[in-house]
């Protein structure tokens, strides 16, 4: 267990050095020049080599990259320009945002999780649901009606879905507010009638996916033998299936989740885009257009990190529902 | 020296033996299928598969025809109707201006034809969906071949490639790389043209979307590896290509198939989320994305606009998704989906 996770972390960490290089040949060596994004409007040719030095970008390639995991991991000192010191998670300075790119990370991160977290729990919940109740009425009309709405789900576009369910609820009738984020803690019903359009349009989409896969496993699980033995024994209905055929069936559904996490980032970049709500994915859009480096960069280096830690924890997971699985 | 010709003419007859026994002692009662016609038979009965594959040709034809379409039906993807728009730019008539003329109306403020812009769209939509599956698959054939066959270290850097490129978030490194890429080779103030962007979007697709196909393939061969036919034709000297051409390949390539078909309609998805977000194709070129992404904007005074191109996607995406279940069932009538 330990030696598993051991070599587990080192391949997670090779894995993300890897990540950063590419991400920093990408955006900092690859662009002809990647100052002239960075720098507000009024930039001369004077202030244009200052914001270069501050950046460090006169220095040798591999120095760069040094500097900037040394920001990460012990922060480093930008400049006076640049905020000057820049405590340890430091992801540079975005000259769009006028500040510290971990600042606004902090700021955005909270959206984005209250949109992905309340949404994969709908979508889990009633994917699987859903899949597990087909599987179990194969052939009846809900089992047909639960394949239809995968498909329909699986080939539907989120910022259609998301435009047609803002059209309906707050525009034609007025039952909900203008899409918007609001803390939870300051006012938790105003956060979920914000939110909850976001939430159904991110669900409906992954469910299908989710509604899919585990009927395809419900179904085959179900023929197996120990279930057989379970009916054979007399164990009841509900037993053999919630407890034997769900733990047995439900083990690749957590792999798939926790593969799924990229996409669902990708997902909440659409989500926000089109309601217009300003977390990590709206973050990463803005400053695409407007060539906002240090925050393209960081918003990468963010993603793998979960998606990377998010496979970790799911090897673990793994082995806690299936004993069957040997880690090594 | 004289038991040697007996031999080899068993070891010719044998393999060929129970091919042609089957046809000869019962050609009366039962006709030989291969494999593939008896995947056509069942697909030709699945009413499904049989309308979702006319749909699928459909579009093929309406995308392939566009210039003899727009011909036909007499107006241009680029041309503006200014004059049937009222004094706020918004169409006149009933559904954003439905009308004999305009059949799925007029973009507001632009005033141009909504209908043969989707016809134009599906095309450029189909155009980057074929060339980046054609590509994935044939990059994620070769290299699941050779980790799967080869095995060891190879096996080993293969797998980790994978899962470095599992662990990049996709669409967030697209949205950084287009722009970039596009500020690389043409500078701040031109525009790219549409071939450099399509290019740019193909190589993203390409260079994320090969994993999958790369793991099928390899899990497939890992467990043909071990089969006598294969061992035969190692035994007997076979080298890497004719291993890979010959013997692995026409063992697996249902599943392939699938995943090709399944793979189309999750590109014209993620380009026209990457069109919708900015970076894909952008104005005046027609595409669906960049069409819903304007939509949005009138989406309370121009419903239509809105509706044309996401129910034309949809109807894209969900017939290429049902063809391609449809095939699943076809070339592998044991699974259960």
């Amino acid at each position: 267990m330990v030696r598993f996770l051991i070599k587990r972390i080192l391949t997670a960490v090779l894995t993300l050095t890897a990540v950063s290089i590419v991400a920093f040949l990408m955006f900092f060596a690859l662009p002809a020049d990647p100052v002239t994004g960075m720098c507000p409007k009024n930039c001369n040719t004077e202030r244009l080599e200052r914001v270069r030095d501050e950046l460090g970008l006169n220095d040798p390639k591999p120095e760069q990259y040094v500097n900037y995991m040394k920001g990460i991991f012990v922060g480093r000192d930008l400049g006076s320009a640049q905020g000057g010191q820049c405590d340890a998670p430091c992801l540079g300075y975005s000259y769009v945002n006028s500040e510290a790119v971990s600042d606004t990370f902090a700021r955005v991160l909270p959206v984005t999780l209250s949109i992905v977290i309340p949404a994969a729990v709908i979508w889990l919940v009633l994917g699987v649901g859903l899949g597990m109740v087909s599987a179990l009425r194969k052939g009846t009309v809900l089992d047909r009606l639960s394949v239809g709405f995968s498909l329909t789900g699986a080939s539907l576009q989120l910022y259609f879905v998301g435009a047609v369910l803002q059209l309906v609820f707050v525009y034609t009738l007025h039952i909900l507010p203008t899409p918007g984020y609001t803390s939870i803690f300051d006012d938790p019903l105003k956060w979920a009638s914000g939110l909850v359009l976001a939430w159904w349009s991110l669900a409906f989409l992954f469910s299908a996916i989710y509604t899919r896969l585990s009927r395809a496993q419900m179904l085959e699980t179900l023929s197996e033998d120990f279930v057989r033995t379970a009916r054979a024994k007399g164990l009841a209905k509900g037993k053999v299936y919630g407890r034997h055929a769900l733990r047995a069936a439900i083990t690749p559904m957590v792999t798939i989740a926790g593969l799924d996490l990229g996409s669902a980032l990708g997902g909440t970049v659409i989500t926000e885009t089109t309601f217009g709500i300003r977390g990590l994915g709206r973050t990463a859009v803005d400053a695409v257009r407007l060539g906002d480096l240090p925050t393209i960069m960081a918003t990468v280096l963010i993603s793998a990190f979960f998606i990377v830690l998010a496979n970790i924890v799911v090897d673990l997971l793994y082995a806690a529902i299936d004993p069957r699985v040997r880690l090594g | 020296m004289s038991l040697s010709p007996i031999d080899e003419a068993a070891l010719t007859e044998g393999p060929q033996a129970p091919g042609d026994a089957v046809p000869e002692a019962a050609a009366k009662e039962f006709v030989g299928r291969s494999p593939g016609q008896l995947a056509w038979a069942r697909l030709r009965r699945d009413r499904t598969a049989m309308i979702s594959g006319v749909t699928v040709v459909l579009f093929l034809v309406i995308a392939l025809a566009a210039p003899l379409i727009e011909r036909l039906y007499g107006v241009g993807p680029y041309q503006q109707f200014q004059g049937q728009l009222d004094g706020a730019g918004m169409p006149l008539g009933y559904a954003g201006g439905i009308s004999g003329e305009h059949w799925f109306g007029l973009e507001p403020q632009l005033g141009r034809d909504i209908f043969i812009r989707l016809v134009y769209g599906i095309r450029t939509s189909l155009l980057i969906a074929f060339v980046a599956a054609v590509i994935t698959a044939g990059t994620g054939v070769v290299l699941g071949v050779v980790a799967g066959y080869l095995g060891g270290w190879v096996d080993a850097v293969i797998g980790w490639i994978i899962d470095f490129t599992l662990a990049l978030p996709y669409l967030i490194f697209a949205l950084a790389v287009v722009p970039t890429a596009a500020l690389r080779f043409y500078g701040p103030r031109d525009n790219p043209p549409d071939w450099f962007k399509m290019t740019v979007i193909i190589g993203i697709f390409a260079a994320f979307g090969w994993t999958a196909t790369a793991r099928l393939v390899r899990g497939q061969v890992i467990s043909l590896r071990e089969r006598e036919f294969v061992e035969a034709a190692r035994a007997s000297g076979a080298g890497l290509l004719h291993m890979a051409f010959r013997q692995l390949l026409p063992n697996i390539w249902a599943p392939i198939l699938v995943s090709f078909s399944l793979a189309l309609p999750a590109y014209i998805t993620s380009e026209a989320a990457l069109s919708f977000l900015g970076v894909g194709m952008v104005d005046p070129t027609p595409d669906f994305g960049a069409m819903i992404f304007k939509s949005i904007d009138f989406m309370q005074t121009d419903p239509a606009y809105l509706f044309f191109p996401g129910v034309a996607i949809f109807v894209l995406v969900f017939a290429f998704n049902l063809f391609g279940d449809a095939l699943r069932d076809a070339l592998d009538p044991k699974s259960s989906r």
